[in-house]
């Protein structure tokens, strides 16, 4: 099959890759470029835990074809902490928020969407926010918490 | 004991971090190069069928293609507590999605395409498909070889029928208990089956390098028993125990999906037929629901009797599982019901029969609640009538029939420390339960349910823990045990059970998921027991490193042992105040004596743990006489629920739940369980439902058909409650918690409906719909009838619809 040729940014990084036409972007991401955090776990756009930032929009990265990139940029989890983790990541941290962490990195890139655009959110629309973002483990009431009150400045809030 | 500093508390995760960076590995992020190879399953399209060929030629010879596997290549049986299933179907195939063939390719597309091209041949058998079929005389029979099938002294399967096992409990003469009743109840209830949906499918790696060592990494809660069950049935390959390796990094989720061995194996065999090269099988979505364990539904037939003061006289119950065509698993959690099906409750005339039944559906196996979910919606939903039928408060009902600690268990044993009694008053305060509520919206109805739980870790009597511990030269410890991290954190857990016998914070004690080569063995993740069992070893490995550590004080610095403890990463001495050690001052090197040599030595604790007191020798025909539990954890949840009279849809405005679970070790994470079971129950409650078609397949294998809760579907609010009754035997007190978080979520549900509308759901899951139309078109009302005299205090609020 003919490769495709693509040019786009992860995580600040300019890349150039040849891609089959088939190939999604999250096969990408973890196959080709070893970014590992967007996760496998449907595979048919239930359940975002292969979200990624595409020019910092949080799409469902098995939905979206590699070949479609080309030109955009992409942003996982690993792209927003590279020195350090951000306060809205420490803070899901030190409140114990996830118990798995198979969901983490998708949630945490729709909680970093959301919260750009809209820094004191109400629990709707946390709750719709996520709502795309399954998380078996649980229960979402830390998660949500966390993000209704994000104290993100503050350093030990426990 | 005084004050706790790191038990109790609710300190961090010690996995936090590299969850919320993306840092944490699954099985699916580590990186095995380019020799990677990747298999896809040749599977069975018929529920039931005989295999009469298979023809690999074509798919062998596809560009890019490694190797064919077949049962023939493998025919060696496996399983749990039964070897009852090949590694892939040899003969004959049980279920649709069942393993009949492997392609190994170079990359998951060639091998996709390639194994269309493998050709098998059946001759269809007609499928057996609930287990009320099951059991008929004229049955098809799924295993003619069942006598032959080696398993546990504990099951008592039948030759020639499809009773893979029958566990029955007799205490006192239930006969008697009836005829001394004042009222007698008798109903039939239907669980479906339902599925873990773990957010990370199963998946496994696996590779025999050259020199014949086999490494196995996989997303599972059970590394020990995976490679104890991978060498009995490689032994016939040439491998043994100490050739097997089997690594568990990070798991997304648990849930007792991935207990046990199911397609992991495939992925061990493979390895061999593909020596020197790693070959990775990872279910899809779809896989993930047909192909390893479902939740069994069970249909439970109840018949109780109780006085007028409330005293429950007889209980029999009869449990018939879908056990799905392999139990080598399930079948316990059919045992685990026939032991306990009673609930926690004291009954003195008591007869439980559980069926484990082979059908054709998708194989039944350990979930969260591992059979108490499944007869609690019946048993909890029936105690309701009866207390109505009695004209009794329901709450008062339960309070007047829990057990308490020293009654006798169904099998004879006495009951654990416990106060129920506390839970069940928590929960009923909590919801303000007697006090009607109304809605606002004059379309809208409020009820409100209580049911109670209990559940005992379901094993066999010598499972055991142990742990092993070693500092670092900084005074910083490394922790290896076996225990599963998938997500309950266990980690944290027993991170701080040694740092509170060491005085070393929690952050300061690396727990890393397990490595059968480097951590020492743990039978399992499951059955709510790790708190309890690995928390012991790690409790004791952390004694014996501070027994090592005041021996070298002693010895070098002659202060007497009484008087020394760890405190602050330090020993300090009750004698002398102003005296202090740093751990990290001689730890590993030791401490250095007048003459300029060192005593002591790196210092290492390990400890382990095996109940000495469990047996599950036992009259078979009753049950008296073993001690097949080590203990219960019990507790209560009520809720209120509003539900709208029109389109049946109910909102769960208040769930509370308390849980007598000894000591809560971390709080914070013990509250994480009940949020996110009860959220999990509530979805079997409500809505989740596997849908099985008349050939046997399974019709909805996806999260668009399936729906799991999302984020707009939570509870208002989650109310939890930890009661501490410490068990003796426990570590700091402590008891599990994990798995009981879900069972009491459905009879709630069901209770409240009927409180708020009068209608009794004997079946889950009870949908809006189903509300609805029970409330309009009165389907329900076979069940009404049943109860048309209608008692007056609690009828009252079902009478508001
Ligand atoms: S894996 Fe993409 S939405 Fe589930
Ligand atoms: S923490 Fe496990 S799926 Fe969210």
């Amino acid at each position: 099959m003919k490769k495709i040729n693509i040019n786009f940014e992860l995580n600040n990084e300019g890349w150039n890759l040849d891609v089959e036409p088939s190939d999604t972007l999250l096969e990408a991401v973890r196959d080709k470029m070893g970014v590992k955090s967007p996760k496998i776990a449907c595979d048919r756009g239930d359940c975002g835990a292969c979200t990624v930032l595409l020019d910092n929009k949080a799409v469902r990265s098995c939905l979206i074809l590699a070949a479609e990139i080309d030109g955009h940029k992409i942003t996982t989890v690993e792209g927003l902490c590279p020195q350090e983790p951000t306060p809205l990541q420490k803070h899901f941290a030190r409140n114990n928020a996830f118990q798995c962490g198979f969901c983490a990195p998708g949630m945490i890139l729709a909680a970093h969407e959301l919260l750009q655009n809209n820094q004191k959110p109400s629990r709707e629309e946390v709750q719709e926010a996520i709502s795309g973002n399954l998380c078996r483990c649980t229960g979402y009431e830390k998660i949500i918490e966390c993000m209704v009150n994000p104290d993100l400045k503050s350093g030990e809030d426990k | 004991m005084s004050e706790m500093k790191y038990v109790g508390k609710s300190v961090e995760r010690v996995d936090s971090l590299e969850k919320v960076t993306g840092a944490a590995k699954y099985v699916d992020d580590i990186d095995f190069g380019p020799s990677l190879l990747h298999a896809e399953i040749v599977e069975s399209p018929h529920a039931h069928a005989i295999i009469k060929s298979i023809d690999i030629s074509a798919a062998e010879k596809y560009p890019g293609v490694v190797k064919v596997v077949t049962g023939k290549d493998y025919p060696v049986k496996f399983g749990m507590y039964m070897k009852d299933r090949y590694i892939f179907a040899i003969d004959r195939v049980r279920f649709i999605g069942e393993q009949v063939a492997a392609v190994v390719a170079r990359c998951p597309k060639i091998a996709r395409r390639a194994a269309a091209l493998v050709k098998v041949e059946y001759e269809v058998l007609k499928p057996v498909l609930e287990p009320l079929d099951a059991i008929k005389p004229d049955a098809v029979i799924l295993h003619p070889e069942l006598k032959n099938y080696p398993h546990v002294p504990w099951f008592y399967p039948k030759e020639s029928t499809n009773i893979a096992h029958l566990r029955k409990t007799r205490k006192g003469d239930v006969e008697k208990g009836f005829a001394e009743a004042d009222a007698v109840i008798e109903d039939t209830y239907q669980v479906p089956r339902y599925a873990h949906c773990c957010l990370e499918p199963h998946i496994a790696v696996g590779q025999q390098d050259h020199s014949g060592r086999l490494t196995v990494w996989s997303s599972s809660q059970s590394p020990c028993t995976q490679k104890n069950l991978f060498a009995q049935s490689l032994e016939s390959f040439g491998l043994s125990h100490k050739d097997i390796r089997v690594i568990t990094p990070y798991i997304g989720g648990g849930f007792g999906g991935k207990a046990g061995v199911c397609m992991e194996i495939l992925a061990a065999v493979l390895a061999l037929s593909v020596k020197g090269r790693p070959v990775k099988v990872r279910w899809r979505r779809d896989q993930e629901f047909y192909n390893t364990y479902l939740r069994q539904g069970v249909v439970g037939k109840i018949k109780m009797g109780a006085k007028k003061d409330g005293t429950i006289t007889a209980l029999k119950y009869e449990l018939y599982f879908d056990g799905g065509p392999y139990v080598e698993y399930g079948a316990n959690v059919v045992n685990a019901a026939g032991l306990s099906a009673c609930g926690p409750y004291k009954v003195d005339n008591l007869n439980i029969d559980s069926y484990c039944l082979y059908t054709n559906c998708p194989s039944g196996g350990p979930y969260r609640g591992f059979g108490y979910s499944e007869f609690t919606f019946g048993l909890e939903s029936h105690i309701d009538r009866m207390a109505e039928k009695l004209g009794i408060d329901p709450v008062q009902f339960r309070l007047k029939n829990a057990i308490k600690e020293g009654d006798a268990l169904g099998y004879g044993a006495p009951m654990n420390a416990c106060d129920l009694h506390k839970c069940i008053n928590l929960v009923a305060e909590e919801v303000k339960w007697g006090k009607d509520e109304t809605s606002p919206d004059p379309n809208k109805v409020i009820g409100k349910g209580v049911a109670c739980f209990w559940k005992g870790p379901a094993m066999p009597p010598n499972a055991s823990s142990s742990a092993y511990l070693k500092f670092n030269e900084d005074g910083s410890i490394n922790l290896l045990i076996s225990a599963m991290e998938m997500g309950q954190g266990v980690l944290t857990a027993m991170a701080q059970i040694a740092g509170e016998v060491l005085g070393v914070p929690p952050s300061k004690i690396r727990v890393e998921t397990p490595d059968t080569d480097r951590n020492p063995y743990e039978w399992q993740s499951v059955a709510s027991h790790i708190t309890w069992g690995c928390g012991n070893a790690v409790q004791k490995a952390a004694i014996d490193a501070r027994e090592k550590i005041f021996d070298i004080i002693e010895r070098t610095l002659y202060l007497e042992r009484a008087g020394l403890y760890l405190e602050d990463e330090a020993v300090k001495c009750r004698t002398k105040p102003d005296w202090s050690l740093p751990l990290r001052d001689f730890v590993i090197n030791g401490i250095m004596v007048k003459d300029g040599t060192f005593k002591g030595g790196p210092i290492m604790g390990v400890g382990m743990f095996m109940p000495e007191f469990c047996s599950t020798l036992c009259d078979p025909e009753t049950s008296q006489g073993g001690k097949p539990n080590v203990h219960y954890t019990v507790g209560a949840a009520a809720v209120i629920l509003e539900i709208d009279k029109d389109t049946g849809k109910m909102d769960v405005q208040k769930v509370a739940l308390a849980a007598d679970i000894g000591k809560a070790i971390n709080p914070d994470m013990v509250e994480g369980q009940i949020v996110g079971g009860m959220l999990q129950g509530l979805a079997t409650a409500l809505y989740e439902d596997i849908a099985i078609d008349e050939n046997g397949r399974l019709l909805n294998p996806n999260f668009t058909d399936y729906k799991i809760p999302t984020a707009r579907d939570i509870p208002g609010k989650v109310v939890s409650f930890i009661v501490e009754t410490p068990q003796a035997d426990g570590p700091f007190g402590a008891r599990g918690i994990g798995e009981h978080t879900m069972i009491a979520s459905a009879p709630i549900i069901g209770n409240a409906i009927y409180n708020a509308l009068g209608i009794r759901m004997t079946s889950m899951p009870m949908t809006a719909e189903r509300v609805a139309l029970s409330k309009h078109l009165g389907l329900e009302k076979r069940v009404e009838a049943l109860y048309a005299k209608r008692t007056e205090s609690y009828c009252k609020r079902g009478s508001k619809s």
